[in-house]
């Protein structure tokens, strides 16, 4: 009876489980294994698409013949690239209808009629006639002729399941796409994003933990960034740089702080002097950076808020007895209680930021100095349409991804052994 | 000390004003004024000498004369004397030297005798500039983005910094950028694709994860553990590798260009973390409720309709509106997928607008007003259930 029970529990875990898991393996599992599969092959937009023969049925009455009918078949191989093997046609026709010499490859039966038209190579084309007699003059419907649509069909190879491998994708990640560049690029602003959106966080939660007068008024308006559109606010932020007419730009001339304006966003590198030392910033990332702090410090500040407002009041309440100043309180009690979330948040926000590909495509699309992986993904695969390259460089960021997990959960690990 | 920490106290402060009457300038510049500095020195010199005086005579006088005499100096120099500025300028100045009044009315005399007092003025402004300073930031492209989609071409084009609005004209005119992006550009159509796609991913996800996540909670199987550990590292999965692979898929399938091959995409790439939300909370509903139903023969279907859809009905909203806000600002998926406009979702349409660089600006911040407008209402009326959901689903980017 129990074993009944249990193996019915997990027949019903099974079944309860089975679509969300299929969907998942099918859309989310699948693709990575795909990349690897595709990453190896020379592939292209354009060869993806699968050849196929098609036909455009065309119906005409002879002039001077009324007892006979033609019928006009376009066909054609869709693909320019590939050709298509053991092409087969087949048509049905009305009962009152008898072909007249009938072309060599095909076969009348049944008011069927079916063509074996072997190969097709690329490009092909061919215009392919059947003449009808119309038995006892009966009236013929023309436009009900042409709705019976041919049926063809052939066999094609899917390049993306045949089995020639290269390396050479891999090789020209390494050696020809300025990798070194584009691996600091993309650590840039990963690290300062990730470091930028955590210390405002932790500024803003301080803030808003404390009462006052529309705090949580002020608790919302921190989260719009977060929950608005990237599209909207990445254009948005556009129009608000702009060199020409952006607000920014026009206000900093207005006030005489700056006497040209800058494309902030279209500049690779600016000169600054700081103390007498010359330094190239690279501004059009900075920028980026800075608009990804913006986006996604509300984050940090809505889980350090959540670990603050859980930080027992006694703890204050003693140091305040034993004197402590605010510093020493922030220092000795707030920051050694957040370390953990901190620690989360900066693993999710490193990868998270690592593999952001919105943010900087709507910005600047990579340019001026602003290239990171994914951005590189998008660019083989669909600018470029290398879409085997694409599949590497997607290779390379899950290789990464499965680093920093890895060291991740070791350094996790350790902190749980030493607690 | 005590004339020390007076000083100090009146710097920090005065800083604090003369962040308070900048971002007033700044938004006094953009309706028109024509300022052309922002006299940050002197400001703050006149802030500091009025914190200063007004700290050491604050046992003395009353609070509203102090402020009238002292705002009345302020507002004679700053909208007078330098530079003769319009009568709503300087009540806005008024105001915020009231409001800064009664911010510094709590630091008297015996307040400085304190031993940290310096600390406590600098931990307590920062607070203030950052609440200005955030909230300023925050809302300032918001602002813009509101502002841009009500003027013309050549109105932007002359003057950049003239955020005014005009609402003495016709309605027609005021709104013609909305009139026109609806009109010309299909607005209505994409509004009611991303409105399906969203509300399709919702139904879908929910329809998907309530089962999986009462099987991960609730019963006993193989692999269960393996499931639940590894929700969460596939959620860490990020979209851009799985577009490629997607992309030749569902090119070959035919299914580029449809609704219902968005909503798949967008269905798996939400239902890992709907399932770690639901199986959380799913959890916390007492098991002796179920146990009762098993002896009343309820099937598996009976216990979750009858029972546990009920009960979690905060934990599915705020699973609801979260999934929603994905899907309708997802961005990525739609730039890939959909390359015919009669298939564009908002976000999508936005981009293809941008695309071209002969649309003018204030078609492309009124779209951009409408497709953040629904999201920014959800988000407030709903505020509640929608910050659990983004703590708890915090892995999304």
């Amino acid at each position: 009876m129990k074993n009944k029970l249990l193996s019915t529990e997990k027949r019903t875990a099974y079944l309860l489980t089975l679509p969300a898991v299929c969907l998942v393996f099918a859309i989310i599992l699948f693709p990575i294994f795909a990349n690897i599969w595709i990453s190896f092959k020379e592939v292209e937009l354009k060869d993806i698409r699968i050849p196929e023969p098609r036909a455009k049925k065309i119906v005409k009455s002879i002039s001077g013949e009324d007892n006979k009918i033609k019928f006009l078949y376009k066909l054609r191989n869709s693909s320019l690239l590939q050709e298509i093997r053991n092409v087969k046609f087949e048509d049905k026709f009305t009962k009152n209808l008898k072909p007249l010499d009938l072309d060599q490859r095909c076969i009348y039966k049944k008011n069927k009629i079916k063509c074996d038209f072997g190969t097709w190579p690329a490009k092909y084309k061919e215009n392919f006639e059947i003449i009808f007699e119309i038995a006892d003059n009966s009236k013929i419907n023309k436009k009900e002729l042409k709705s019976i649509k041919p049926k063809l069909d052939g066999d094609s190879d899917n390049i993306l399941l045949n089995t020639n491998f290269t390396l050479k994708n891999f090789k020209k990640v390494i050696f020809e796409n300025e990798f070194l560049d584009l691996l600091l690029t993309t650590f840039y602003y990963t690290f300062f994003g990730t470091v930028g959106s955590i210390v405002f966080g932790i500024l803003t939660a301080q803030m808003v933990n404390q009462k006052f007068y529309g705090r949580t008024f002020m608790r919302s308006v921190l989260l719009f960034p977060y929950v608005a559109p990237v599209v909207a606010l990445a254009y948005t932020w556009e129009l608000l740089l702009d060199p020409n007419s952006g607000t920014l730009n026009s206000l900093l001339l207005n006030y005489q702080i700056i006497e040209t304006p800058i494309n902030l966003l279209g500049q690779k590198y600016i000169d600054i002097n700081i103390l007498g030392f010359d330094l190239k910033l690279r501004l059009a990332l900075t920028t980026v950076i800075i608009f990804e702090i913006w986006r996604y410090f509300p984050l940090a500040f809505l889980f350090i808020l959540a670990r603050l407002q859980a930080i027992p009041k006694e703890l204050y309440e003693a140091a305040d007895v034993d004197g402590a100043s605010p510093f020493q309180k922030f220092f000795k009690i707030t920051l050694p209680q957040i370390t953990a979330v901190i620690s989360i948040l900066f693993m999710i926000r490193f990868i998270w930021n690592f593999n952001k590909f919105e943010d900087v495509f709507l910005l600047t699309g990579g340019a001026s100095g602003t290239r990171t992986l994914p951005i590189n993904v998008y660019q083989q695969g669909f600018a470029i349409s290398d879409i085997g390259m694409g599949s590497a460089v997607s290779i390379v960021i899950v290789i990464l991804l499965l680093l920093f997990m890895f060291f991740y959960f070791k350094l996790l690990g350790k902190r749980v052994d030493e607690n | 000390m005590k004339i020390k920490n007076i000083i100090i106290f009146s710097i920090i402060s005065s800083l604090l004003l003369v962040s308070l009457i900048a971002i007033w300038k700044i938004l006094s510049t953009l309706q028109g004024i024509k300022l052309n500095s922002l006299n940050i020195q002197i400001i703050f010199f006149i802030g500091f000498f009025i914190t200063l005086l007004n700290t050491i005579i604050s046992n003395k006088i009353n609070l509203i004369i102090r402020f009238l005499i002292f705002a009345s100096i302020f507002i004679y120099i700053d909208g007078y004397l330098i530079q003769s500025l319009p009568v709503w300028y300087n009540i806005g100045n008024f105001l915020i030297i009231y409001l800064y009044f009664v911010k510094i009315e709590k630091y008297n005399n015996n307040f400085f005798v304190n031993e940290h007092s310096t600390q406590t003025i600098i931990f307590d402004f920062l607070t203030l500039f950052g609440i200005v300073l955030f909230s300023f930031v925050i809302l300032f492209p918001f602002y813009m983005m509101l502002v841009t989609s009500f003027k013309t071409q050549i109105a932007l084009l002359v003057n950049p910094l003239d955020f005014s609005i005009n609402f003495g004209q016709d309605l027609k005119d005021l709104f013609k950028s909305y009139f026109v992006i609806f009109k010309s550009y299909k607005f209505g159509k994409y509004i009611l694709t991303s409105t399906i796609v969203s509300l399709g991913t919702v139904f879908i996800t929910l329809l998907f994860a309530i089962p999986a996540a009462y099987a991960i909670a609730r019963l006993n199987f193989f692999g269960k553990t393996f499931m639940s550990t590894s929700i969460l590292i596939i959620y860490m999965f990020p979209a851009i590798v799985l577009v490629i692979p997607l992309y030749t898929v569902f090119s070959q399938l035919g299914l580029r260009n449809s609704i219902s091959g968005l909503l798949i995409v967008y269905t798996a790439t939400t239902l890992p973390v709907a399932i770690y939300m639901l199986q959380g909370y799913f959890k916390s509903i007492p098991k002796e409720l179920e146990e009762a139903a098993i002896l009343d023969k309820l099937s598996w279907f009976g216990i979750i309709v009858k029972i546990i859809l009920p009960l979690s009905i905060p934990a599915i909203s705020s699973v609801a509106l979260y999934v929603f806000m994905i899907a309708w600002n997802e961005f990525l998926f739609s730039l890939m997928f959909l390359d015919n406009p009669n298939s564009f979702t908002l976000s999508r349409a936005i981009q293809y607008l941008s695309g071209d660089a002969e649309t003018p600006r204030q078609y492309l911040m009124a779209g951009s007003v409408i497709v953040t407008l629904p999201v920014l209402f959800i988000f407030v009326y709903f505020e509640k259930y929608l910050v659990s959901g983004l703590t708890a689903g915090s892995v999304k980017g």
